[in-house]
């Protein structure tokens, strides 16, 4: 249920950015969504079908990056993917971790003719 | 011709921008807002109802209660002489600032210190939409398990103290509480914790305390 308002901040940052460019068409939507961010891209895709009738962004296809979660050690610099139940560094047990991507969250280029 | 246009922008920056607004307005008004996240009867409304014992009148309080469909945590408020409000979202799985910014104007903002506002119960959304408080407030619980860190890692980021609640039932359930905050530590380090029993009202004066005081210096901080 929560994508629709993540659905519907896709479409008007599209929109806005296509309107500048003067375009006539959207082909595509590159949007890069990190493991860590709660968001389901079929969800999105599914609202997309609905909300983007009728407008230029219509037939766009829309492009996920998912990123996985890299976290960085800040005792001896490892980054690594944590397992689901521990997130401690593997290399040298540390707790002190940089979460270096993963929480990605954003539209990152729009394909337009 | 197709062009690629970059971009690189947040899919959250609307409800961003309507968030510092809602922050402008209580800051205007000298309230305090805490948004307040959990799972499903973890506890929010007793936890809310308590603190206002634990405050003693220090601070004058007012309550948003965010729900999918009824009103009885805003009814529980009200009966406690609190200023209450409900939003019912219909649906939606979260608060979001649009909704907080509409409820704002039915709460007499100038005469609170201190306004909490009961998100929805669920631990995967509420983390991403900002509201505009000054503190995002997390309550585990107990019966949970201690494996939610781990679980729901974006909302233990997003949070600047968290509440172990229902530890009255910590003899009856297995709960690693090491395992727990290891988690919590490094996911969110340093962050400040209390536990507490809203049930018995064990640790609920460390929290209103710590509160009082938070919300003191930040009206020190805003008169400057
Ligand atoms: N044992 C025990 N029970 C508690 C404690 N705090 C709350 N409860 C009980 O937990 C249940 C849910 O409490 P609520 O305060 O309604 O929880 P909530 O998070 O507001 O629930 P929703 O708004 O429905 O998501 C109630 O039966 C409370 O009496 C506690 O510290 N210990
Ligand atoms: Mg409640
Ligand atoms: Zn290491």
């Amino acid at each position: 249920m929560h994508e629709l308002p993540i659905t519907q901040n896709i479409l008007e940052i599209a929109l806005r950015h296509a309107e500048q460019a003067g375009a006539k068409e959207i082909k595509q939507i590159n949007i890069v969504i990190g493991k860590f961010s709660a968001f389901v891209d079929d969800s999105i895709q599914f609202y997309w079908s609905i909300i983007a009738q009728g407008t230029i962004a219509q037939n766009a296809v829309l492009h996920f990056e998912r990123v996985p979660v890299e976290f960085t050690c800040l005792d001896c610099g490892t980054t690594y993917e944590p397992q689901e139940d521990a997130f401690a560094c593997p290399h040298c047990l540390s707790p002190r971790i940089k979460i270096t991507r993963g929480e990605e969250l954003r539209v990152e280029s729009i394909e337009i003719e | 011709m197709t062009q690629k246009i970059t971009i690189v922008e947040n899919i959250l920056s609307a409800n961003d921008q309507i968030a510092q607004k809602n922050r402008a307005l209580l800051d205007a008004a000298g309230v305090f807002a805490i948004n307040i996240m959990a799972s499903p009867g973890a506890g929010k409304t007793t936890f809310i109802l308590k603190t206002l014992e634990a405050l003693q009148g220090r601070l004058r309080l007012g309550v948003i209660e965010g729900d999918v469909a009824s009103s009885i945590d805003a009814e529980k408020a009200a009966a406690a002489g609190i200023p209450a409000v409900q939003i019912n979202t219909g649906g939606d799985c979260h608060l979001d600032a649009v909704m907080v910014a509409n409820a704002l104007p039915a709460l007499p903002l100038t005469d609170l210190d201190l306004l909490i506002i009961e998100n929805i119960g669920n631990l995967i959304c509420p983390a991403s939409f900002a509201l505009g408080s000054h503190l995002n407030l997390l309550i585990a619980s107990i019966p949970e398990g201690d494996d939610k860190p781990y679980k729901y890692p974006g909302m233990y980021r997003g949070v600047q103290a968290l509440i172990i609640n229902k530890i009255d039932l910590l003899p009856y359930v297995p709960f690693n509480m090491d395992y727990f905050r290891q988690g919590v530590e490094i996911l969110n380090p340093g962050l400040v914790t209390f536990p507490v029993s809203a049930k018995t009202g064990e640790g609920m004066q460390a929290w209103a305390d710590w509160l009082v005081e938070r919300v003191q210096t930040w009206k020190q901080d805003l008169s400057r």
